[in-house]
């Protein structure tokens, strides 16, 4: 689809190539091989009008305008692949994808769905649009009731950064009771912030929004900053990547670990309280910003492992090669866009994979997915056997609570 | 072509809304207020306007708390002037006294065009444009989704019931009630928002006194009944699909 | 100064408006309070056989080749030396398109107080106002000396404002119509070859909370399957989702379909204008204070993405079955 231009809008100038340059490692790009490696790991490499190799292409021969009259680009996931695989190492996804996307934007080319979540994310403070009182909604009944700092103001040993899904998501909110259970369990002295809690703001920023993540960034700062705590745990691997890698540059720095590090190593605690045995095979998809960005690859394994009865095996896609479930990068906020122009979802291909692999439940570690691929196992006919299960709801089970 | 939109902000209907001890008001200690979004849309249709034929468009809004923000990214649209009504609005604001407010402002600057958002949700004396325009002593054409215009006149599209469009051609100067823009207000980088932030200014102007005569008062305010309410479907999905499936075949639809 | 109640007579090329009957019946409430007469206002241009079953004492009837289709600044003209005259009690408007149009401007150069939204009118002179979005009723007592009122439709049936009996005509005299700021160019219609949702006895509609395009596919499915039509709200139309002829409400079609099922529709007031006169209406919304609950008959809310498909199958298997 050819894009018109907002006639307001600046036009894309040279100064682009040379501001990506400036960037930390943004020399790199210059080095470029023009091997197409990033296109072809590219899970939508084959779709995409302007693959990373082209991009780099049309800078260098000063046609990168032609990039921003198409809307290929928002088939990018943030997934991160082709900088994994880039034998020149160029950081592509954060030095080159997310800048074009932040030119995208600037320029008002935008679709609309995206749109809304980051509208929703500047008004509310999540992408959904929910009300910011009811993010600690999820909590009703658990007991002992969960510690909410701006109400007990306790000092707490751990902050539970919840996040936008696992906060609001119906299907999501059941895999965050699940993980207070354990941390109940656990004897963990935790707190969250509910409704002072906003959106790490991280697929904002890889969506392009680089100023609404900064927005984010800064309230949740001030927050943290109210409160007493050792340090931050996370449920969703976009948050951890934010508090561990973006925020710090905005003088935001706590330690902090994704839930499956933090209870990975409690594992000594944890498995003599899996009493029951969940007899299943399960294969486990790694998250593309906790598994391939951060390299958290063993502890969501251990834990998985340390359940009677599992059997873990592998997808073909796996590691640092994971296959993106598609809610990346803005994903999440344009998945009609992208069924429109593709007519391919990443989820169906991913749980396909599953089934490949003789899986019958698919483990995840990601507020993303559970929905993603449960309405995935349900278009696809010989799917019908599968359960997608997020990690502290299987230890639930086998626990007993 | 001098373009103004006078805006409001009303209660954000994503939160719920509770009456105040009283039992006469909103409780506005837990209101969350945002754009109406017809406003918002007639400062999309006024960056329109002003993007086919030139011009100047100035936007104007009571204060309020998030009216700032808006003010900045209707400047990061294209709007050229911003103005911020300020006062003692403690014993409330109804669209009569906006519209007196409004009219006194704008009848030294006078604009050719006035758009305006059709209606918003918590209007009790009805919406602004039309009392505003009686004011002004111009005339008013509401319900509009589309607008052109030469130097006298303009040529607006009425929506009416059953996708009847009216086209009205009007004199300028005239007050436009916006339905809805050509297209749907665009996005603006939040970092454009800021950018302008720097290099915007909020006029402010002072409103001393509000003459609130021609609304009206509630002397109670409530929510609708649950005896009036749906009778709700429990259970599961599946459960759920299977009583609907049951009602559908008691009504012969199936 | 008279106990009368005016009711300004909505009509459209050639037609009444609903509104317009609704009118009636809240005037006829708050004429056995104020003791008045019911009379129909209706400007037209060879219009006089529209008044023949209004339920009204009398209608003044104002013929001039400027009032034969609505246009605001007439309208406004006419009826302001009109009320300036009578000095009824109060002035009914719809809470419409023409309405809306008006009655604001009136209330400025008549000097006069204005209701608006106003959903009930009580014999002991009381309004009873629908605002934000349906969610709150404001209740107060009717403003004087003549309250101007703007009426949504919900709170009478149209057959209340109805008669068989014609009611007496009376031709009123006409300010001068020179000189209107404000003219109809033309009409355009619908797009032609599109369905007409206003026939169907089925409804699908959908609103915001199907969230993107791609999510109507799951709407039509089920429209499919139980031989209806996709129709839906402001917001799906306003994103180009779906074309203008499947929108329902206020400046879309009103509809009275044998069911009608709302997927995502919060139930403003606008929409609700529409629809409410369906047979029965079933709401799908997770939201348990949205207030198309308030006109549904049957409402649930379980999430539109899991339940939809799932209904769509029992449909079809139980049209398999039969």
């Amino acid at each position: 689809m050819e894009i018109t231009l907002s006639p307001l809008s600046p036009s894309v100038s040279k100064t682009f190539y040379a501001s990506i340059h400036e960037m930390l490692d943004g020399e790199r790009i210059r080095k470029c091989l023009q091997c197409g490696t990033c296109s072809g790991v590219c899970p939508f490499g084959y779709y995409m009008k302007y693959p990373p190799g082209k991009i780099i292409g049309t800078l260098r021969s000063e046609v990168f305008d032609l990039v921003m009259k198409t809307d290929s680009m928002w088939m990018c996931v943030s997934c991160s692949a082709c900088s994994a695989f880039c034998p020149t190492q160029i950081p592509i996804t954060a030095a080159l994808m997310t800048r074009v996307k932040e030119e995208m934007i600037l320029a008002g080319n935008v679709p609309a769905e995206l749109q809304t979540a980051l509208r929703n994310s500047q008004q509310y403070g999540n992408p959904m649009g929910e009300s910011p009182r009811k993010r600690a909604d999820w909590t009703t009944g658990i007991q002992p009731e969960i510690n909410i700092l701006g109400k007990t103001r306790q000092p707490v040993d751990v902050l539970w950064f919840v996040g936008d899904y696992a906060s609001y998501h119906p299907r999501v909110q059941s895999a965050t009771r699940a993980l207070a259970k354990i941390l109940n369990t656990l004897g963990v002295n935790f707190g969250i912030l509910g409704p002072e809690e906003n959106s790490d703001g991280d697929s904002q920023r890889l969506a392009g929004e680089r100023g609404i993540f900064e927005m984010l960034a800064k309230k949740n700062g001030q927050t943290f900053r109210k409160y007493k705590f050792n340090k931050i745990v996370t449920t969703d691997p976009h948050a951890f990547n934010a508090l561990k890698n973006e925020y710090p540059a905005l003088g935001i720095s706590y330690p902090v670990q994704h839930f499956t590090e933090f209870l990975a190593e409690r594992l000594a605690q944890i498995k003599p309280l899996l009493k029951n045995e969940i007899s299943a095979k399960i294969a486990y998809h790694d998250p593309c910003y906790l598994g391939r960005v951060n390299g958290v690859y063993d502890e969501p394994r251990e834990l998985l492992r340390s359940i009677p009865g599992v059997e873990l095996t592998e997808m073909s896609h796996q590691r640092a090669n994971s296959l993106c479930c598609g809610g990346g990068g803005g994903g999440m906020w344009l998945d009609g866009f992208q069924w429109e122009k593709a007519h391919v979802r990443l989820s169906e291909w991913r749980v396909k994979e599953a089934i490949s692999a003789n899986a019958n439940i698919l483990a995840v570690a990601c507020p993303y997915e559970p929905p993603r691929f449960e309405d995935a196992t349900k278009t696809i006919s010989s799917a019908s056997h599968l359960k997608v299960r997020e990690i502290s709801e299987l230890l639930v089970e086998s626990m007993g609570l | 072509m001098k373009i103004a939109v006078p805006i409001k902000f009303v209660p954000d209907l994503v939160e719920e809304l509770t009456i105040d001890p009283n039992g006469t008001a909103l409780d506005t200690s837990w209101l969350r207020l945002i754009i109406n979004e017809f406003d918002d849309h007639a400062v999309e249709q006024a960056i329109l306007l002003k993007e086919r034929g030139g011009g100047e468009v100035t936007v104007v809004a009571a204060e309020a708390e998030g009216v700032d923000d808006f003010l900045y990214t209707a400047a990061a649209k294209g709007a050229d002037h911003l103005i911020k009504l300020t006062g003692d609005f403690g014993s409330g604001m109804n669209s009569h006294a906006a519209a007196r407010a409004l009219a006194d402002l704008l009848k030294d600057s006078k604009p050719d065009l006035i758009l305006t958002g059709v209606q918003a949700h918590n209007d009790l004396d009805g919406a602004v444009g039309p009392l505003l325009a009686e004011l002004l002593d111009m005339p008013y054409v509401g319900y509009v989704a589309g607008v052109s215009s030469t130097n006298d006149k303009a040529i607006a599209r009425k929506e009416y019931p059953g996708g009847i469009i009216a086209e009205m051609e009007i004199k300028l100067p005239a007050v436009l009630g916006i339905q809805a823009a050509e297209q749907p207000p665009r996005y603006v980088a939040y970092n454009r928002i800021r950018q302008v932030m720097g290099t915007s200014k909020i006029e402010e102007r002072t409103i001393t006194a509000l003459d609130l005569s021609g609304g009206v008062t509630a002397s109670r305010m409530f929510q609708p009944e649950s005896s009036q309410r749906a009778t709700i479907l429990e259970g599961s999905p599946e459960e759920v699909a299977d009583q609907m499936v049951g009602i559908l075949k008691e009504l012969g639809m199936l | 100064m008279s106990q009368d109640i005016f009711v300004v007579i909505e009509h459209l090329r050639g037609q009444v408006a609903d509104i317009s009957y609704v009118m009636l019946a809240a005037a006829r409430a708050l004429a056995q309070g104020t003791g008045g007469k019911v009379v129909a206002i209706l400007l037209g241009h060879n219009a006089q056989e529209l008044a023949g079953n209004f339920s009204a004492n009398r209608v003044l009837y104002a013929d001039h080749p400027a009032l034969a289709e609505f246009t605001s600044e007439a309208y406004q003209v006419t009826l302001a030396s009109l009320i300036r005259e009578q000095s009824p009690r109060a002035v009914l408007f719809g809470h419409t398109t023409i309405g809306a149009d008006i009655a604001g401007g009136l209330s400025v150069k008549l000097s006069l107080p204005l209701v608006s939204s106003c959903r009930t009118l009580n014999s002991n002179g009381k309004f009873v106002c629908q605002i934000c979005g349906g969610k709150i009723m404001a209740e107060g007592d009717l403003p004087s000396p003549t309250a101007l009122v703007t009426m949504a439709p919900g709170g009478y049936k149209l057959e209340e404002g109805q008669s068989d009996q014609a009611p007496a005509i009376e031709t009123t005299a006409i300010p001068s119509l020179d000189d209107l700021r404000v003219t109809l160019k033309h009409y355009i219609e619908p797009e032609a070859g599109d369905v007409d949702i206003a026939k169907e006895p089925l409804l699908i509609s959908v609103g915001r909370g199907i969230q993107t395009k791609d999510n109507i596919e799951i709407a039509r499915e089920l429209a499919t399957a139980l031989g209806g039509q996709v129709s839906a709200s402001r917001p799906i139309v306003d994103q180009g989702w779906l074309p203008a002829s499947c929108l329902v409400g206020k400046s879309g079609k009103h509809v009275r379909p044998k069911v009608y099922l709302a997927l995502g529709i919060s139930g403003a007031p606008e929409h609700v204008e529409g629809m409410n006169e369906s047979d029965t209406i079933i709401a799908i919304n997770t939201d348990p204070n949205a207030p198309i609950f308030n006109v549904a008959k049957y409402g649930t809310t379980a999430d539109i993405f899991d339940l939809v498909p799932a209904l769509t199958e029992k449909v079809k298997q139980a049209a398999g079955v039969s």
